[in-house]
Order: C-alpha cells, then sequence, then structure tokens
C-alpha cells in the first residue's frame, strides 16, 4: 500500500537527490551556452565535495560551502585555460581535468583524514521548513522542507533564466555559442565572456559537491559523485539548454533515484544495482528519445578563435 | 560635391603574419558622396573597411571622424562614432531573432517589448521593413541582407560601408541597394562602396579608390573614367579580362553525358522541393551555365546530379567518371590539414592507379601529385605541403587539377572562381574552355552573372526551383529578369 | 609526416611526462610525501628487476596498450569513445561467462572462443551509444561515458548474482578452469595477452599507413564534410564501424585480463584503465608505435604505484594526478604549435 507518508517521503527525496543535479547542471548550462562543454564539471564537483568536507570540519557547514564553491572554481579555471585559453579540445581538457581532480581529492583526503577516514562525521545542513508553506499537502514537505541549498538552487532557476533572456550580457554569451566569429563582429569580447561562463559553471558544479556532502550523504567518500557530473551534462541536453527545461530533468532524475526508497518502503525486493543503474539508462533512452530536433549552441565544443 | 570629410584613413599599414595586407592605404569619405572602394579578390578592400570599423586595429596610420583622430578599439567604438559597416558575408546569428540580432550589434536593452517596439520604429524610419520576432535562421538571402543594414544603421551611422553588397543579388535587387546607398548619400551621409565590379563603380559612385596588393594605385572622381582605364589600375593588365566569347558548339553528333528528367530534389532542411521537375540534357563538349540568385535550387540541381544530393523523383543519368567541384574548398572540396597528395588521394579514391586491392603505393601517388602540382602551376612548397598553406587561387588550381585527372566525362562546378584574383580567375576559366573542347560535358553555377554569360554556350536560369533555359543570345537585362520569375 | 614533427612527436610526450611527474613530486612535498623516497621506489617497483618489469610493467602495459588503440582508431576518425572501461569490464565479463563453460575444451580452442566472445562483447557495448550516434546523432561522448557506470553496477550484479562463485560467501565469480588461462612466460607472470597486444598495434599500423581504408578513418576524422562530398565516403557508417571495433578492443583487454591475470572475475577488476589509456593515446600522438612506448610507461607509473604504497606510503589514487598533468600538458603543448602554425599560413 502506498500511503501519503511515503508519497511526501518519496517527492521530498526526490528534491532533496535532485539539488546538486541542478546546481551543476545549470553551471554547465551557462558554459554551454558559451559554446563550452565542460566534462571537467565532475571534477569540479569531486573537488567541491573535499573541500566541503574540509571546510566543515575546521569551521561549519557555511564554511565548507564557501570553500566547495571556490574549489569548484579554481578547478574549472584550469580547465578553462587549455580549452579556452589555449584552445585545446574540449573533450580532452574536461577528462583530463575530471582525472585530476579525482587523483588530487583521493590523495588529499587520504591525507587530511587518514585511512580511517570512513567513519568521518561532519556537521549537516538539515531541513529549513519555510513556515507556512511547508505544510501545504504535497508540494509543502517536497519543495518547502528543504535544506537551505536547495532554495539556492531553485531561486538559481529564475535567475538563470533572466540572465540569459532579458540582459545584453545573457544575449552576447547565447551569441557567443552560436557563432563566435558574427559575436566577435558585433564588439562582444568571446573569450571574457567564455571564461566568465565556465568559471561560473565550476563555481556552481563545486557548490553542487558541497551540498551533496553536506546536504545529503552527510560524509566523504572517495568518487563519491559517481557521474553526477555527466549525468548533469546529460540533463542540460535533455533540458535544451533552458533552465526550466534543466529544473524538470533534474527533478525526474532525483524521482528516478528515489525510486529506490519507495521500492524499499513497500517491501519490495529488488537488486539494487537496478537502482544504481536507473538513472544513467534512464539518461540515454531520454537522449535518444528526446533529442530530435533539439538544437544545441551551435558553436558547441568548437574552440572559438 | 564635395561635402565635409566624415571619415579619413590616413597611411594604414596592416600585416597579418608574413603577408602585408595593406601598405599605406587611405580614402576620405565626404558626406553626400558615395565612394567605390575597388579592387580586385586579394587587394585588401575587407581590410581596410575592417580597419574603418573598429575590427581590427591597423599596424600604424591615422583614423579622423568629422576631423578629429580617433582611436577605434572595437566594432562598438565605431558604432558610436557612427560607422556602420554592412558585412559582405552575413553576421547575423541563425538561431537569434531578428530583433535580437539588431540588439546585440547596436547594444541595446533586451526587455522585449521595448525592444520589438524599438526595432520595428527603426525598420519603419529605414523603409527596409523586417518581422523582428522571425528567426533569422529563416529569412531568404534578401531579407538578411536586409537585416545587416538595418544593423549597421542601428547606431545612427553617418558613414556607411557597404562591403559587396551586390554579390547575392538579382540585377535589379542590385539596383535597388545602389539606389538606397544614393538616397543615404543625398540626406547627408558618406558611403563607401566597396566592389570589384566596375561598372558599379562607374554607374553609382562620385569618387573612386583603387587597391592594388594593399596599395592606393588611384583616387579620384568617377567622371572622366572608362573600363579599361580601372581595369589597368585594378590588375595591371587590362587584357586579362578579355576573354574569348563562348565557342560555337562544334562537334558533330556529340554523345549525351548528362540527361536528367522531372528532376526534384528535397531541400536539405528537409522542408519542401528545392528543385522542382527539372529537365536538363548537356551534351559532350558543351558548357552549361546556370543562372540563379542564392537560394533558387541551383546549387540542389547541381548537386543531385553530381550524385551529392539524394534524388526525390524523377530521372538522372549521368555518365561517369563524374568531377564534381564544390563551391567551398577548404570544407568540401580540400582537407586543410591534410597534404595536397592525401587530398588528392581523397578526391580520386578507390579506382586510382595508386591503390590496388585496398592498399595505398604513397610514392606512386606522391609522384603524381608533383606531376599534376608541376602541370598546372600550383604554387606549393611540395606534395607534402598542408593544404591549408596553399592560398586560395592555388587551392582552386589543385582541386581543379584534382578534377581533371580523372579524365572526367562531366564536371559540375558550384562558383569555381568565388575569391580568386583575376589571373586566377582566367586560369580556371582557360582549363574549363579547354576540357570542353576536348570534348568533357561542363555544368556550372556562379553567382557572378558576368562569368555566367561569358563561360555559357547555353544557359539556364533556375528560378525558385524551376528550371528555364535561356534563348540563345539572351541579354543580361533578360537573364536578369528571368532570374526574378520574369518571363523567358 | 614531416621529420621535424616526428622529433618533436618523441620529445614532447617525453617532455610532457616529465611535467607530469614533476608535479607530481611537488605535490608529493607538499602533503608531506617524501619525493625522493616516493619516486623512488615508483622506479624501482617498475623497472627495479626482470620480474618488476615483465610481471608489473609489461602485464599492465597490455591493456593499457589495447583500449589506448581502440581510442586511438576511434579518435582518427572523429569519434571520442571514452567507454573503455564499461567495455572492458563487458569483455570480462563474457570472458568469465563463457570461460567457465569450456573447462573441458582444449586450451588451443578455448582460449581463441574466450577471447573472440570478450572482443564481440566489448563492440556490443558500444553498439548502443553507436546506434544513438547514428540515428539519433547523440554525442558518443556521453553514451559512452553514462555506460561505463551502467558495466560497473553490471559486474557488482554479476558476481553477486548468476556468475557468482559456488560457494556463494565472496562477490567474485569462479576461478576460471586451467585450460582457458593464457600461457604464461615461464619465471614470470607474463601472459600471451603481451604477443596479442603487439600484433594489434602493429596490424594497426600497417592499416594506417599502407591502406585506403586508414587514410579513410583519417579523411573522415579530419574533414568529415570534404570525405563526404569529395571523397564519396560514407562518412556515418564509417564512423559507427570505427566505434565498434574501439569498443571491441577494449572488451577484449577485459577478456586477457580475466583469462591472463585474475583468472575470475570481481569488482574492481580494473584500477581505471580505461580512463588511463586515454591519456596513453593522447601521448602517444595518434602513433601505433608510440601506443607501445607509452603504454609500458604508463604501465610503470601503476606497477611503480604498487611499490610506493608499499615504501613510502602513498596512496596509489596520486598516479592520476601525474596522468593527468601528462594530458594537460600535451593538450598546451597541441594547441599552443597548432595556433602557431596557424599564424603562419595565414
Amino acid at each position: 500500500m502506498i500511503d501519503a507518508g511515503i508519497i511526501d517521503g518519496f517527492l521530498g527525496a526526490a528534491v532533496r537527490i535532485a539539488t546538486p543535479l541542478l546546481l551543476a547542471a545549470l553551471g554547465e548550462m551557462l558554459s554551454e551556452r558559451g559554446g563550452v562543454i565542460n566534462l571537467g564539471v565532475e571534477g569540479a564537483m569531486l573537488t567541491g565535495a573535499l573541500a566541503a568536507a574540509i571546510g566543515a570540519s575546521a569551521g561549519g557547514t557555511w564554511t565548507g560551502l564557501a570553500a566547495s564553491v571556490v574549489a569548484g572554481l579554481l578547478l574549472a579555471s584550469i580547465f578553462a585555460l587549455a580549452a579556452i585559453g589555449a584552445r585545446a579540445d574540449q573533450i580532452i581538457a574536461g577528462t583530463a581535468t575530471t582525472l585530476l581532480a579525482v587523483g588530487v581529492t583521493g590523495a588529499v583526503y587520504q591525507a587530511a583524514f587518514g585511512s580511517a577516514g570512513a567513519g568521518l562525521t561532519l556537521p549537516t545542513l538539515g531541513a529549513s521548513p519555510i513556515p507556512g508553506l511547508a505544510k501545504v499537502p504535497l508540494a509543502g514537505p517536497a519543495l518547502f522542507n528543504q535544506p537551505v541549498t536547495t532554495y539556492i538552487a531553485l531561486l538559481a532557476v529564475p535567475l538563470c533564466w533572466w540572465f540569459l533572456f532579458r540582459t545584453r550580457t545573457g544575449l552576447a554569451l547565447r551569441a557567443v555559442g552560436e557563432s563566435p566569429e558574427h559575436a566577435r563582429a558585433a564588439g562582444v569580447p568571446v573569450r571574457r565572456l567564455q571564461f566568465a561562463a565556465t568559471l561560473t559553471g565550476g563555481a556552481f558544479a563545486g557548490l553542487a559537491g558541497g551540498t551533496l556532502v553536506l546536504a545529503q550523504v552527510g560524509t566523504f567518500a572517495e568518487r563519491m559523485t559517481a557521474g553526477r557530473g555527466f549525468i548533469a551534462i546529460a540533463i542540460v541536453v535533455l533540458g535544451r539548454w533552458h533552465p526550466v527545461g534543466v529544473l524538470a530533468a533534474s527533478l525526474l532524475f532525483g524521482a528516478a533515484t528515489a525510486l529506490q526508497f519507495v521500492f524499499q518502503a513497500m517491501g519490495l525486493a529488488v537488486p539494487y544495482q537496478l537502482f544504481l543503474m536507473l538513472p544513467y539508462v534512464l539518461t540515454l533512452l531520454l537522449l535518444a528519445g528526446l533529442v530530435g530536433g533539439v538544437k544545441a549552441p551551435a558553436a558547441l565544443g568548437r574552440p572559438a578563435d | 560635391m564635395t561635402g565635409a570629410p566624415l571619415l579619413q584613413l590616413r597611411d594604414i599599414h596592416k600585416r597579418f603574419g608574413t603577408v602585408q595586407a595593406l601598405t599605406g592605404a587611405g580614402l576620405v569619405a565626404r558626406a553626400g558622396e558615395v565612394h567605390a572602394l575597388l579592387g580586385e579578390n586579394g587587394a585588401g578592400k575587407t581590410t581596410l573597411m575592417h580597419v574603418a570599423s573598429g575590427m581590427f586595429a591597423p599596424d600604424s596610420g591615422k583614423i579622423l571622424v568629422d576631423g578629429s583622430p580617433r582611436r577605434l578599439r572595437s566594432p562598438r567604438d565605431a558604432r558610436t562614432a557612427g560607422i556602420g559597416l554592412v558585412h559582405q558575408h552575413f553576421t547575423s546569428i541563425p538561431a537569434l531573432t531578428v530583433a535580437e540580432n539588431v540588439a546585440l550589434f547596436a547594444g541595446w536593452h533586451v526587455r522585449p517589448r521595448e525592444l520589438v517596439a524599438r526595432v520595428t520604429a527603426l525598420t519603419e524610419r529605414l523603409n527596409l521593413p523586417l518581422d523582428p520576432g522571425a528567426r533569422a535562421g529563416s529569412l531568404p538571402v534578401a531579407l538578411l541582407q536586409r537585416l545587416e543594414i538595418v544593423k549597421a544603421l542601428a547606431g545612427d551611422a553617418r558613414v556607411l560601408l557597404l562591403d559587396e553588397p551586390t554579390g547575392v543579388l538579382a540585377p535589379s535587387e542590385a539596383e535597388e541597394l545602389l539606389a538606397r546607398a544614393r538616397a543615404f548619400a543625398e540626406a547627408g551621409g558618406a558611403v563607401v562602396l566597396i566592389t570589384h565590379k566596375l561598372d558599379e563603380a562607374l554607374r553609382g559612385a562620385d569618387r573612386v579608390t583603387v587597391l592594388r596588393r594593399g596599395l592606393v594605385v588611384m583616387d579620384g572622381p568617377v567622371a572622366g573614367l572608362g573600363a579599361r582605364d580601372l581595369t589597368q589600375a585594378m590588375i595591371g593588365d587590362a587584357t586579362l579580362l578579355e576573354e574569348p566569347s563562348p565557342a560555337a558548339f562544334l562537334i558533330e553528333d556529340a554523345e549525351r553525358r548528362v540527361h536528367v528528367a522531372g528532376l526534384e530534389v528535397a531541400r536539405e532542411s528537409g522542408l519542401g522541393m528545392a528543385v522542382k521537375q527539372a529537365s536538363l540534357g548537356i551534351r559532350a563538349g558543351e558548357i552549361v551555365t546556370v543562372a540563379g540568385i542564392e537560394g533558387s535550387g541551383q546549387r540542389e540541381l547541381l548537386r543531385a546530379i553530381a550524385g551529392v544530393l539524394p534524388v526525390f523523383r524523377g530521372t538522372r543519368e549521368v555518365s561517369r567518371p563524374l568531377a564534381f567541384v564544390p563551391e567551398d574548398r577548404t570544407t568540401e572540396g580540400l582537407i586543410p590539414d591534410l597534404s595536397v597528395t592525401e587530398n588528392v588521394v581523397l578526391g580520386l579514391g578507390r579506382s586510382a592507379s595508386w591503390v590496388r586491392r585496398g592498399r595505398l603505393d604513397w610514392r606512386a601517388a606522391r609522384g603524381r601529385t608533383a606531376a599534376m602540382i608541376e602541370e598546372f602551376g600550383v604554387r606549393t612548397s611540395g606534395p607534402d605541403a598542408r593544404a591549408a598553406s596553399l592560398s586560395g587561387g592555388n587551392q582552386q588550381k589543385l582541386v581543379i587539377a584534382r578534377a581533371l585527372e580523372r579524365e572526367p566525362n562531366v564536371i559540375i562546378a558550384e562558383n569555381p572562381t568565388r575569391g580568386l584574383d583575376v589571373q586566377a580567375a582566367r586560369a580556371v576559366h582557360d582549363r574549363i574552355r579547354d576540357a570542353a573542347a576536348r570534348g568533357v560535358a561542363v555544368l556550372l553555377y556562379s553567382s557572378d552573372l558576368d562569368e555566367v554569360m561569358m563561360l555559357g554556350q547555353r544557359i539556364v536560369v533556375m528560378t525558385r526551383g524551376t528550371l528555364r533555359e535561356a534563348r540563345p543570345g539572351s541579354s543580361r537585362t533578360e537573364i536578369g529578369s528571368m532570374m526574378l520569375g520574369g518571363a523567358a | 609526416m614531416r621529420a621535424d614533427s616526428r622529433v618533436a612527436g618523441i620529445l614532447l610526450p617525453v617532455a610532457s611526462l616529465g611535467a607530469g611527474l614533476a608535479v607530481l613530486a611537488i605535490f608529493f612535498t607538499l602533503s608531506g610525501y617524501d619525493p625522493a623516497a616516493a619516486l623512488g621506489a615508483m622506479f624501482r617497483g617498475a623497472f627495479g628487476s626482470w620480474y618488476a618489469f615483465s610481471s608489473g610493467t609489461l602485464v599492465r602495459a597490455v591493456p593499457l596498450m589495447l583500449i589506448a588503440l581502440g581510442f586511438t582508431l576511434g579518435l582518427r576518425a572523429g569519434v571520442l569513445n571514452i567507454g573503455g572501461e564499461g567495455q572492458f569490464y563487458l569483455g570480462a565479463i563474457a570472458a568469465t561467462w563463457i570461460g567457465l563453460k569450456l573447462g573441458s575444451w582444449p586450451g588451443v580452442i578455448a582460449i581463441p572462443v574466450m577471447l573472440a566472445v570478450a572482443f564481440v562483447a566489448g563492440a556490443a557495448w558500444v553498439a548502443v551509444p553507436a546506434w544513438l550516434r547514428l540515428r539519433f546523432g547523440v554525442l558518443e561522448v556521453i553514451s559512452t561515458l553514462l555506460l561505463n557506470f551502467v558495466a560497473e553496477t553490471l559486474v557488482s550484479f554479476m558476481v553477486q548474482g548468476p556468475l557468482q562463485e559456488s560457494q556463494h560467501i565472496y562477490p567474485q565469480s569462479d576461478q576460471l578452469p586451467t585450460a582457458v588461462r593464457l600461457p604464461v612466460l615461464p619465471g614470470t607472470r607474463l601472459h600471451l595477452g603481451i604477443v596479442l597486444a603487439l600484433s594489434c598495434c602493429v596490424l594497426a599500423w600497417y592499416v594506417f599507413r599502407r591502406t585506403m581504408i586508414g587514410f579513410e578513418l583519417r579523411a573522415v576524422g579530419r574533414g568529415p564534410r570534404a570525405a563526404r562530398v569529395t571523397g564519396g565516403l560514407r562518412v556515418e557508417r564509417i564512423g559507427a564501424g570505427a566505434l565498434l571495433v574501439s569498443g571491441a578492443l577494449a572488451g577484449l583487454a577485459g577478456g586477457v585480463e580475466v583469462g591472463g591475470v585474475s583468472y575470475a572475475l570481481y569488482p574492481n577488476l580494473s584500477p581505471g584503465y580505461g580512463f588511463t589509456a586515454i591519456a596513453v593515446a593522447l601521448l602517444a600522438r595518434q602513433s601505433p608505435v608510440g601506443i607501445v612506448v607509452s603504454a609500458i610507461l604508463f604501465g610503470a607509473l601503476e606497477a611503480g604505484a604498487g611499490a610506493m604504497q608499499r615504501d613510502a606510503g602513498v596512496p596509489p589514487v596520486a598516479v592520476y594526478v601525474a596522468e593527468a598533468v601528462t594530458i594537460l600538458a600535451v593538450l598546451l603543448a597541441d594547441a599552443v604549435s597548432s595556433r602557431r602554425r596557424d599564424v603562419v599560413s595565414a
């Protein structure tokens, strides 16, 4: 039997799980709108996660979150220097950046917390219910009884929309992603914008990692992002590079992953690996099903001169 | 009719790598005047205009706006200074709307309702109506050019730079454009008309500056000058432009090499038919040229006949071997990163003499390539040079050499002299005529109506997907009118 | 291939690897490890003795060679298959499954069958991304990447389920019967896979340099539009074919690893071979000969990492840092040199 409690729990879990994906995807969307595909988002997320763990054990949750943003920014700058500055192949530069992050985080984690770090406990961000709204049936617990980071993520959606479609800089960024040469003819500082967008993406990804650690899992483990950064890239495609689409796709993923709790609560015995695979398989299915007719920014992946 | 000098370019030098594009070039654009900037492809006209519009800074020289020196650090600076450039190759971004494109180029705010109102007001004031909400990618060529002009004038420009604006237009549309330019000048602005077409300069301009290899070789009023004077200034040898008129068709009982009937070809975007019920026959030794404004289906027609695009309906019989010379040599004709030899190998495929049972004999390929380079006068350091290191003219010579190496029965070419200087273009024309004289059937499209008329023994016109053959001896005006859908 | 670029082709990767090691040394110092001790231990673990070289370095070089070759093949044709890790695992799963069934067959037949199955399994795993690319234009970079995670989970599922060892205690498969185990060089743990890997590299060199299909791959990768319009090549098919073979090679690597090293299937069978192979391929600049050298170098890094952990207490995952820096260095060098070339020819 599925009762209201399970549904509430499911919806709440869906939103909570979706939050890091949403943050990373919004950031990646900005970068890709400028024509730069950043596979280093996975690495930025992982680095942000570790930075959050270190920051939180040193100075509490807010220090941890701030550290995660900075860490993501730093990692993205390595990628940006290679891909935008030196015009190296974006895919390979991004993969290399993620590899770098895996190595650095693994080694630093062991150095900082010792090999017995499995027992690491961190201060976490509990839910901050919004008075009044949190009592609304269905949507209440799902949307308004979440940690602060979820609210940040949800607010970022209309902010990104407004930036992209209502400001001159956003228009310029979109132009760069479509055709850097024409944008330059219009006087747009192409590389500067690409740098800015990609670094912002990195900051978002770092924050996503921080959210993962401090508002979801509660600890750090090596390679804990497990491909979430790459899923974020797929979410950007599914969401058609539009903030609202990205929100929808992220929630879809959160729901798919949260499904396992529903099954557990209902007492159904399904091998857990199925749920582990579900997000990835779902992504592939959706990419195939929905990609037809989708227009990516025309100059995505191409180095601007 | 001399007004105040609105824009002065003095002693401009500009170098790109090892190439000196401009040496002490300059001109003065005066209010009320249409000033032609004449020169063949590669002379430096566009470079000079890019300097004038802030795209790049000159290595040395002065720019004066309204008599005072200005440094133009970016296109925005130029715009603020009242200089508007209409680019030769359109700079609108297809995925953005008309209004967004204008906002981007003019630096306007993006609040939608205000923006649409502002753009509508602008287009109405300029008498160049456009739908602000239309995606630039969906606009036909003539409207795209309109958008270019609107973008250039959005910033209250007083100096209008038009870079080769008539290349994509039918003759009467070109006339209309020149008339607008004249109107702009009469309203107090200055117009600089960049062109390589003599008659435009002679008819449409008050003054002319001629550039040759980055240097100013002539500057003065148009009155009293003739075509020969200008040609002499442009290329130094007027005779290069005097080509033999198309030979009368000589080969008796020549066999049919190309036969299409009821041909229908879908647009590459998939929406609708680009070619509707086209029928055409070409015999050995004939040169058939195709006239048409861009987007009339000539590209699809040629490509379908060449086998590059699929045929939707109708019959297509082409006598092989066939050689196809695509318009865009750097993305479709050659692979710039690969060597000259590799490009030859690409073009000749598995039927080449150096391929045996899937194995490639590079030494044979290189040897034959070296011979081809020699024979066709392709200037390059050798068969191993990267194709990107060749100049445009030499790249095209290579493409033609490779096409002829196949000993084709049919040659199909798109704009084979685009971007080439007069000498290189002449060389290409000679090769084509030679090939035809030896019995090759040639089907050729050019956006330059003069070239179409000069080369074609028979001329066909494409209008909105429909193919019609022009009567023998049709004049330029008649063909121009056919291009726009008028009677044959 | 100009002569001077060949010299650069060797100097550059070596310099990049040097840069990678230098950064690693700095990283060690900053993290509190003794760089001299760590790097020394690494060197000994990789080259210190014949046994270390054959059974440490070369054994690890084998899967790297195969996967890197696959990646290079794809890259040559313009397709980016970064799913080597997942295809490796599928090959391992398939090899284990069939290997357990072939115990009574003579090795001469059983081994090729097992390896062939692994080869096909790798191709099958990449067939989905290949089809998604062909039919829907889905970026193979994303699809191959995502399938890595699915493959890892699949391994976990298999060894806790259908392929679990008979006692049902540990999450691993039964040991493979001796018939399907690859013959080994006496006195070492170096198995037949090295012969296979080297042969594949030689074959690739021949195909790239001397055959029409090898040239067509390059044309498709460097200029797909020209390849189609001028060369009349079926670009999409060639790309899909390259993708399939690249996946098959990675699958083969998985089969070889199971049949020659681990003799069983378990999670984390691969210490990230799929990703390290990307570094190997990039360092080798698309040259099959370079892949052999590069794979040995990286095999040395991995073999040395184990020794580094034992003797200097450094976590082996730090080797990823060296690898990634190497990739970045090669990328930068490539980007800088091509920019210089563009300026000259403008």
